[in-house]
């Protein structure tokens, strides 16, 4: 048997498809950051926030209402959705006509309220949420047992990224969405609700990183903190990328899985610091990310 | 000069002196403030394990000795460390400077700990420690004013590691959380395994805090040893415990041994994820009657949560501490810590059992199994008992220690 | 589009002189408070004003770049919390006498500063902020993998306080806190001088008008990159004296909530001000350690000082106070 840079190909391929894996996590919530950065122009802090909220609230669905995986899916996301609506009309609203800083620090100011919230009511230990009953078992590949459900969180990830691009990038809709980020006062003239459309854009971008958190919750623990340092490494992604680059933001996110799942077998102490590295990489060489537009 | 002569001048003299001796028993009554400061983690990850319910079990030790009864005023005052050594040690410092705080108790994390260790031992006070891990606490870094008293790396190696062996499982696979303590917890058990006779297939550093741990449980799997040693805690084994049920690990005949692993771990990962795990603690809530007892007056005011063997070390700990006050009637940082070295300790919990030189303190490990979920009888009861250590194996011999003050 | 609005009011140059004497009364009287504050009763606790002290000036070396170069870095605490890890290496290990170590630590302060800067200025705004916050998670990440210089999870412990100068013994914390106050007031009087050197003025133009000032035959960059280096040493300045201080360099110094922090504090005082920052740190800090017993609602009630700062308050109290007094502080 020929082995690979001292691996065998089988243990190989089990870590890229690892790899791919976790990647579907970055391209979520990269891409969610990547929606509401280009048409805001606010760098949501609050998505790792949002994202534990997802998973909480799928928690709390099935635990106080009975309601199990599969409507959480969709429920999750609409109610950390609304109240991410609720922020925008809130708070966010107000800040439009200064520096995007502000932005910036107010979404950080309320990812502290949020962290502290969840930790003062639920600890944080992490509450166990179940794997759903049609999803349990796996498929033995020859190369490696692969979990039912994380075959599952690839494809629901990669339909959930496939049809935004699509929606933004194919669409009328989408066509509104792209005009308003270019130039908003001349959208709104031509009789297109622009507020609106940016109220509704948080709701969707917050609505993603619920939906990733929703994903996450059978298989990492629901924990208070669990977006808290996870938020760091999607916004290397996104830098990586190109900040506001849809197609970007996907690529990258599966991308960097990938590259993190090798890491993993061949220098492990480093996994964890190789996208920082990558990110700082790319800065020299492209300062613009990869896909992105120089400003 | 008047005693030895009877006139009124000497009865009256002898009446002052009487008056005067009166005087000092009523001193000697006077109640002694104690004030004990609970320090641990109230927000993170180990606020279930430690937090409030240590706090609330040193105060029941000042209730269940009496302590108001024999003359000792005990005031509990708690607060969060965060599991910052920064945090800690300015808390530390203030209670000790300014707030009149005798005794320090509880805090985990090592590096706390460590920190805690230090400034008690300038201040001259008195630190018993219960929720840290690191054994260099009664080795390298010990001090003639902490005693460690649940548990510590060596005897989490010594319980698990040995145990497992003994049991057949004799090749072993390590995913060490990448600082101090994993590392720790991976030589003293590699080093257990092998005298055994065991033998180490391998180990995978994995980057700390973790989330995934599915690329080194395939790394582990492919390594076909027969134990996979987690040394790891809290968040990490958490993760590790479920994905490795997740990708079939345990299914396909793989043992996992949790070095650290609390009863509350269990019990946010449910028995159906952690049915099998083999862990060691020195205290369950299910172990005996009076252990039981204790526990069912714990429990409520937890929200129903049982004690973790943290808290039950906080409330051993306080109760030895106060028994060396009113022996001594003193609150000098030595004469308590040479009453609570020389006098046997005993209570419903952890049975009787000394705090030795090194600060050690002294008592059995029991050796668990996770239950599987048919066998559990209702909430909470999680354990079955496969091996009882006594302590002098279960806890590191002196002769193998580096602390300076059993070397003096 | 225009970079605008982080942009306090402008001193009228007629009433510069004013100004300054106001602001040379203020010195005085920060002096005399620096040197009464350890006889006051609950906060006179030395341990506690040497916190204040440096993260005061951490605060207000993070503030000369935001208030007056408009640069908002994200990744501050990499400066402060590597300069802490050189100041207390040099100390425990090399047993370098304190001034010498608190250079060595401002020192690296500055290089950092310098690799890190020239990387970060050639993007701006939001895009600057997100690369210093990852640039920073890079040392925070060394710091966690190189236990051997610190400590890793441990931090570097029982940092010593060596003699000043090889001769005048820190055994006490009032005789630290006085080397601390010294530190604390030349940093911030350097600052002060800074922001007032016709350098200070180039920097407030470009950051009020980036391309006039690119237009006028500023080398913009150089000035931003300056500017970078220079707030770096103080955050190093300020981490290297804490280290010292309160004996201890830790994970908490590096780590990027550090960096959030340090956002608050100067929020919270006043940016674009000269003494905001201080009140800023003192606010806050004041606030975890009486607050402390809350758990984890010092967390909630930092964000919503936060929010509610961003939201009604971004004059800051010193802003605010500014406003009143018609002058700015």
């Amino acid at each position: 048997m020929f082995e690979l840079l001292g691996i065998p190909p089988q243990a190989l391929f089990g870590q890229l498809l690892l790899g791919l894996i976790n990647g579907s996590f970055y391209a979520i919530l990269s891409l969610g950051l990547a929606v509401i950065f280009g048409l805001l122009n606010i760098i949501n802090f609050t998505h790792g926030a949002q994202y534990m909220m997802g998973a909480f609230i799928a928690w709390m669905l099935l635990n106080w209402l009975g309601i199990g995986y599969w409507p959480s899916l969709l429920l999750a996301p609409v109610v950390a959705g609304v109240s991410g609506v609720i922020i925008e009309r809130l708070f966010m609203q107000r800040l439009y006509h200064l520096d995007h800083l502000y932005g910036l620090l107010l979404t950080f100011g309320l990812a502290l309220i949020i962290q502290g919230l969840f930790r003062n009511y639920f600890g944080s230990s992490g509450l166990p949420y179940q794997i759903p009953a049609e999803l349990r078992g796996g498929q033995n590949l020859g190369f490696m047992f692969l979990p039912n459900y994380r075959a599952w969180v690839v494809v629901a990830s990669l339909a959930v990224c496939l049809a935004t691009w699509f929606v933004i990038e194919k669409t009328r809709l989408g066509a509104y969405l792209r005009a308003a980020t270019e130039n908003p006062t001349l959208t709104q003239a031509f009789g297109i609700n622009v507020p609106l459309l940016i109220t509704l854009t948080y709701g969707f971008g917050v609505g993603l990183a619920a939906f990733a958190g929703v994903l996450a919750a059978p298989i990492y623990s629901v924990n208070p903190n669990m977006g808290a340092d996870l938020i760091i490494v999607v916004f290397a992604v996104v830098v990586i990328g190109g900040m506001g680059s849809i197609l970007g933001a996907i690529v990258t996110g599966f991308g960097l899985g990938i590259i993190e799942g090798l890491t993993k077998v061949f220098y492990p102490e480093a996994s964890a610091t190789v996208i920082f590295i990558i990110m700082a990489i790319v800065l020299l060489v492209k300062p613009a990310g990869l896909f992105g537009r120089t400003a | 000069m008047t005693m030895f002569r009877m006139n009124r001048r000497s009865v009256l003299a002898g009446a002052a002196a009487t008056a005067f001796s009166a005087r000092s028993m009523a001193q000697a009554q006077q109640p002694i403030n104690i004030k004990i400061g609970v320090l641990n983690d109230r927000s993170g990850l180990y606020a279930d394990l430690t937090g409030e319910g240590s706090a609330i079990a040193a105060r029941m030790a000042a209730e269940d000795f009496g302590a108001a009864a024999k003359g000792l005023n005990v005031q509990i005052v708690s607060a969060d460390h965060q599991n910052k050594p920064d945090v800690g040690a300015n808390i530390a410092r203030q209670w000790y400077d300014n707030d009149a705080v005798d005794v320090i108790a509880d805090v985990p994390t090592s590096s706390v700990a460590l920190a805690v260790n230090q400034i008690t031992r300038e201040k001259n006070k008195i630190f018993l420690n219960s929720g840290a891990a690191t054994s260099d606490l009664t080795g390298s870094q010990c001090s003639p004013n902490t005693v460690h008293w649940t548990y510590d790396t060596y005897m989490l190696s010594q319980g698990t590691g040995g145990a497992m062996v003994k049991a057949g499982g004799d090749t072993w696979f390590f995913l060490t959380a990448d600082y101090a303590f994993g590392h720790a917890l991976e030589r003293d058990t590699t080093a257990v395994v092998q005298r055994q006779g065991g033998r180490v297939l391998g180990a995978v550093r994995t980057p700390f805090p973790g989330t995934d741990f599915s690329s080194f449980l395939l790394q582990a799997q492919a390594s076909r040893a027969k134990v996979i040693g987690l040394a790891n805690a809290g968040g990490d084994t958490v993760n590790s415990i479920k994905q490795a049920a997740e990708f079939g690990i345990t299914a396909g005949g793989q043992k996992l041994a949790g070095l650290l692993v609390f009863v509350n771990d269990v019990h946010a990962l449910g028995l159906q994820t952690a049915q099998g795990l083999v862990l060691t603690e020195t205290f369950y809530w299910d172990l005996n009657d009076s252990t039981r007892a204790w526990s069912r007056r714990f429990a409520p005011q937890r929200a129903g949560n049982m004690p973790s063997m943290v808290q039950a070390g906080v409330y051993g700990s306080v109760l030895h501490y106060l028994k060396a006050v009113a022996a001594t009637r003193s609150k000098d940082a030595a004469q308590a810590m040479t009453w609570m070295k020389g006098n046997e300790t005993d209570d419903p919990l952890f049975g009787k059992g000394t705090v030795r030189a090194d600060g050690r303190k002294l008592h059995p490990a029991y050796l668990f199994e996770v239950k599987k979920p048919s066998e559990s009888k209702g909430p909470w009861d999680y354990y079955k008992l496969l091996a009882t250590l006594p302590a002098e194996e279960a806890f590191r011999p002196l002769s193998a220690n580096a602390c300076p003050l059993v070397r003096a | 589009m225009a970079e605008v609005t982080i942009t306090p009011p402008a001193p009228e140059n007629a009433e510069q002189a004013d100004h300054s004497a106001l602001h040379r009364t203020l010195f005085i009287g920060m002096a005399a408070l620096l040197v009464v504050l350890p006889f006051i009763p609950v906060i006179g606790y030395p341990f506690f004003l040497m916190k204040v002290l440096c993260f005061a000036l951490f605060a207000c070396a993070f503030n000369l770049m935001l208030g007056y170069g408009g640069l908002l870095s994200f990744g501050h605490a990499a400066y402060f919390g590597f300069a802490a890890y050189v100041a207390a290496y040099t100390a425990k290990h090399w047993g370098l006498t304190p001034e010498v170590s608190i250079l060595l630590g401002t020192g690296s302060g500055a290089v950092l500063g310098l690799a890190f800067g020239a990387l970060a200025i050639r993007r701006q705004g939001i895009y600057f902020a997100m690369i210093t916050l990852a640039l920073a998670q890079m040392v925070y990440f060394f710091s966690l993998q190189a236990p051997r210089f610190t400590g890793g999870e441990d931090g570097i412990q029982a940092v010593p306080r060596n003699a000043l100068f090889g001769v005048l013994p820190l055994g006490n914390d009032t005789t630290t806190y006085y080397l601390v106050a010294v530190i604390f007031f030349v940093g911030v009087l350097l600052i002060y001088r800074i922001i007032h050197s016709p350098f200070g003025q180039v920097l407030k133009a470009i950051r009020d008008n980036e391309a006039r000032a690119v237009s006028l035959g500023y080398r913009v960059n150089q000035y931003k990159l300056a500017v970078f280096v220079l707030s770096a040493s103080l955050a190093g300045l300020a981490g290297a004296t804490k280290a010292i201080a309160v004996q201890l360099a830790s994970l908490t110094d590096v780590h990027w909530s550090m960096s959030g922090e340090v956002v608050l504090m100067t929020l919270v005082g006043g940016m674009g001000t000269v003494f905001g920052p201080i009140v800023g740190a003192a606010v806050i800090i004041s606030m975890q350690n009486f607050l402390a017993g809350l758990g984890a609602w010092v967390t909630v009630v930092q964000g919503v000082i936060f929010v509610i700062c961003v939201l009604v308050f971004r004059e800051g109290i010193v802003g605010v106070i500014g406003k009143w007094l018609k002058k700015p502080l």
